[in-house]
Order: C-alpha cells, then sequence, then structure tokens
C-alpha cells in the first residue's frame, strides 16, 4: 500500500506493508533516525512523536494507519536552527547519558512546555511517565525540565 | 494482508461482515502480535477516526460514549470527572500519556483483560454496551459481556459502538483505586471501583462494588447495597473488605500471591467507597483518586 502523510512540515509518500510500524517507516525509509527502536511494545516511550499534535509510541501505530495525519519528530523540534528551549536545558543540565532515551524525552517534554509553560514537578514527570531513561539519569531530567518551567514563572 | 480505514460505520460494519478485525489504537492489538500472543489478523478495519464513534453525548437517560474515544479525552471530559467520577480515576491510571492519547474505551472494553481498569468503574456506573452488525443492534450488559479472559459473547461480525450510562441520583459518587507498584505503565495488582448515594441524614442508601484482577472477568460483588445501606460511610469498610475478599477468586502470578491479593483487594474496596462517599457528600477529591489518596508506588 501507499501511504502519505506530513512529516515535520514536509509532505512524503512511502511504500508499506499492513504490519510496518510508523516507527520503521520514519527510520528506515525517510531517513529520520532520531526516534529510536527499543521495546516496540509501547513501554518505553523512545520512538515517542507526535501524530496530529498528539504524543504517541510510533512503534504501536500502523504505518498505514498514519495516512493523511501531520506527524512531528524529534527532528522537528528545534525551529530553524535554534534549539528548542527543552533541548538547551537537557544540555545545560548535563541530563543526556548514553542519549538512548533523549530523543522521546525531548518530544515528550517539548509537547508538555508547548501546552503548558509552567507545568510543576509532578506535571513534569507526569508527562514523560512514558519513556524510561535505561541509565536512569531521571534526576538531572527533571531538573532539566524544572529550569525550564522555573524560567518562565 | 488488507487494511482500510474505515469512512463510515456503514463501511466498517460491511469489512467486519466480511471477516475484517476492527483496530482502534492498536495498544492491546498491535502489542499482542509483537510479543507473539496473538498474530495480527490478515483484514483489519480501522475505526479510530470514525466521526461516529468518537462522541461523547448527553441521551435521554444518561450519558452515551462513542467507542473509539480515548483514555485521555476520558479523563478530561467534565461530565466523565463529575459524574461518572471512577471512570475518570481510571481512564487517569492508564500506561502513560501516550497509551491514553490513542488507548480507546471499546478496545479496554473488547479486549476484555480480567486487568482491565475501565471495566469496574463501568460496572458500578451500571453501564450497558451497545454492539452492532449488519443484522442488526442491541444492548449487552456487561456482565453478560465478558466471558472470560480475552473473551466476549459479541459475534465476530459485531463492533462495540458505544458504551451507555445511565444518569446519576442525587447525592452519589463513585471512585476507582488500583493496587499498583509503580506509578505509569503498570497494571492493577487488583482493583477496586465503588458507587456511593447518601440519604439526607449522611447514612449510605445505595452502593455497588466491582472488582479488577481478582477472577477470570471483571466481577461485581453481590449484596454490597445490602450491607451498607443505612449505616455511615465511616462504618462499613471493616464489613465491605470482608465481604470483597470472600468475592474474590484470585490467582497467583508473578506480581502476586492469591492470599495478597484477596486481602489487599478489600482494602481497596473499602477506600473506594469511602472516597465515592466523600464524592457523594460534595467533597473535591481529584482524578485520579490513586494519586489524591496516596495509594500505590510514591514518588
Ligand atoms: C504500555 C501500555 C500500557 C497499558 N496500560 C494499561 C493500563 O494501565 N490499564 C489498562 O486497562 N490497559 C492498559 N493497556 C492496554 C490498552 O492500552 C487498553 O486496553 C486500551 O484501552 C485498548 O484500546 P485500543 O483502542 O488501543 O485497543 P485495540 O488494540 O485497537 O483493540 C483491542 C481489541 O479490541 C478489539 N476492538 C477494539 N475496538 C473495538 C470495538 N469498538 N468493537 C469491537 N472490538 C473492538 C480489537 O479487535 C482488539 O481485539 C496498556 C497498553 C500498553 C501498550
Ligand atoms: S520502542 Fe516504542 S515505546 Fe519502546
Ligand atoms: S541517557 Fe541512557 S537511556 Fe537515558
Amino acid at each position: 500500500m501507499i501511504v502519505s502523510f506530513i512529516v515535520n512540515g514536509e509532505g512524503v509518500t512511502a511504500r508499506v506493508t499492513t504490519p510496518v510500524s510508523l516507527l520503521d517507516v520514519l527510520r528506515d525509509q525517510l531517513e529520520l533516525p532520531g526516534s529510536k527502536s527499543a521495546c516496540e511494545q509501547g513501554e518505553c516511550g523512545s520512538c515517542s512523536v507526535l501524530l496530529d499534535g498528539a504524543l504517541v509510541c510510533a512503534c504501536l501505530v500502523m504505518a498505514v494507519d498514519a495516512e493523511g495525519s501531520t506527524v512531528r519528530t524529534v527532528e522537528g523540534i528545534a525551529s530553524e536552527g535554534t534549539l528548542h528551549p527543552v533541548q538547551v536545558a537537557m544540555h545545560e543540565a548535563g541530563a543526556v547519558q548514553c542519549g538512548f532515551c533523549t530523543p522521546g524525552i525531548v518530544v515528550a517534554a517539548a509537547d508538555l512546555f508547548d501546552r503548558d509553560p509552567t507545568p510543576t514537578t509532578d506535571q513534569i514527570k507526569e508527562a514523560v511517565a512514558g519513556n524510561i531513561c535505561r541509565c536512569t539519569g531521571y534526576g538531572a531530567i527533571v531538573r532539566a525540565l524544572e529550569s525550564v518551567a522555573g524560567e518562565r514563572r | 494482508m488488507s487494511f482500510m480505514i474505515a469512512g463510515s460505520l456503514e463501511e466498517a460494519l460491511t469489512a467486519l461482515a466480511a471477516g475484517a478485525r476492527p483496530v482502534a489504537g492498536g495498544t492491546d492489538l498491535v502489542v499482542g502480535a509483537r510479543q507473539g500472543k496473538a498474530p495480527l489478523p490478515t483484514s483489519l478495519v480501522a475505526i479510530d477516526r470514525l466521526a461516529e464513534l468518537t462522541q461523547i453525548e448527553p441521551t435521554d437517560g444518561g450519558i452515551r460514549i462513542g467507542a473509539s474515544v480515548t483514555h485521555a479525552r476520558l479523563l478530561t471530559d467534565p461530565t466523565i470527572v463529575s459524574d461518572y467520577t471512577a471512570l475518570a480515576d481510571a481512564a487517569a491510571l492508564v500506561g502513560s500519556p501516550s497509551t491514553r492519547n490513542v488507548g480507546t474505551l471499546g478496545g479496554n472494553v473488547m479486549n476484555a483483560s480480567p486487568a482491565m481498569d475501565t471495566g469496574a468503574p463501568l460496572m458500578v456506573l451500571g453501564a450497558v454496551a451497545e454492539v452492532q452488525s449488519e443484522r442488526g443492534s442491541r444492548t449487552v450488559d456487561l456482565s453478560d459481556l465478558w466471558t472470560g479472559p480475552g473473551q466476549t459473547s459479541a459475534k465476530v461480525d459485531e463492533l462495540c459502538v458505544a458504551i451507555d450510562l445511565p444518569s446519576r441520583p442525587a447525592r452519589s459518587g463513585s471512585a476507582y483505586v488500583r493496587l499498583e507498584y509503580r506509578r505509569a505503565m503498570e497494571i492493577a495488582v487488583v482493583g477496586a471501583a465503588a458507587s456511593v448515594t447518601l440519604a439526607d441524614d449522611g447514612t449510605i442508601s445505595d452502593g455497588s462494588v466491582a472488582l479488577s484482577a481478582v477472577a477470570p472477568t471483571i466481577i461485581e460483588v453481590d449484596g454490597v447495597a445490602e450491607l451498607m445501606a443505612g449505616h455511615l460511610p465511616d462504618a462499613v469498610g471493616a464489613a465491605i473488605a470482608a465481604a470483597v475478599a470472600e468475592a474474590a477468586e484470585p490467582i497467583s502470578d508473578l506480581r502476586a500471591s492469591d492470599s495478597y491479593r484477596r486481602h489487599t483487594v478489600g482494602v481497596m474496596a473499602a477506600r473506594a467507597v469511602d472516597a465515592a462517599a466523600r464524592r457523594a457528600a460534595g467533597e473535591e477529591i481529584s482524578v485520579p483518586v490513586n494519586r489524591a489518596i496516596g495509594v500505590g508506588a510514591s514518588r
């Protein structure tokens, strides 16, 4: 089947079979490897993208079901060379160890801050509750995100 | 393999009659296939974007929730939160934000897991499922719908189109409490939902309790209304816990032993009754009640 959708503002078309996930199409066909593939069961959030504005695990979305949708991946979070405040904060706080979970956390956190500029710590934790950091760098991640909220208060 | 995005309810029902299986959010179906539980059906029809299935609308006698309404919608819908609070409590606990953004009420109900979170709330709120096929439509009591783990009495060509809930009595409240080992991406160790209606003098006039993860299906506990009637909410906890532990038929697995489940489901039920009664009396307890009263994993 042929599927057409918009990724980071650009129209794309891919030839897919039914079981193929949106994640595999992004990574293997569209040269967007920022979204990571790990559990492929919706458990870790390393594949987080925004599908029609909603945070989803791209590993659980069948590519054929993305027909006509608008997708934003981690590659589309910075705008015209300017990093998103979440990316700056993660960098400055050293909230990146091996980096595998980082793209998913950036997408989930950017989604939160784009909806609510000054979330509480509980809301921050809830927003990234579906993102597992295998290096267990949660302390630095939460501090980085708190600093984004703090600057905006 | 064939895949179709249904353009209308009619189209979806035609596809089911021709042997296709429905997929809404895919959070059970796709994960089940990845885990090797069941291969993806060879013919699928996507129902997640059907306008007919994504409405929450008032009815003559209550509210009708389309089968493809997501957990994220349920936990923020003002009517669900104010009047059918136990359902919002449950929706707020499902998976993570990503799971809730795509996972649907219809998918949760039709997947028929004994540990599903929306099931016990729907039962105490008196919900019925509307199922439809090309042959016609009918309503099914939830106790007749769930026949075993992962099994329903719906025929293969039948689609669940909506869940209907009756309007709530005055001075009533509901709550769903889940025992969990962590705060997200968790499956109920056990869970309990309660609905409580209060008389003018503050005693309980009616109520019900249903349980998750302690039987092959979600079960409603018999005799709860009689047990609570005429008593103040503070006085019924121990009796509820005992009746619930008696009704439970839990198994042992890697998450908990049968005896631990039997004990804790009684504790969860007593807390659910307490929270439901406080809500009935007008107290604001935020959704999900698990966080508000500090059940399960701490921060
Ligand atoms: C990471 C993760 C965490 C989770 N956490 C929880 C949790 O905490 N609590 C919980 O209860 N569940 C949880 N789940 C399970 C799942 O997300 C829910 O059961 C969800 O509501 C399923 O909805 P869906 O639309 O994704 O279902 P789908 O996967 O689309 O469908 C599930 C089944 O129901 C059938 N179906 C779907 N819609 C209909 C319909 N309208 N009529 C007839 N049949 C239909 C499908 O054919 C399939 O067999 C979790 C899942 C994941 C991946
Ligand atoms: S790879 Fe998608 S959630 Fe883990
Ligand atoms: S930094 Fe290694 S997984 Fe999070």
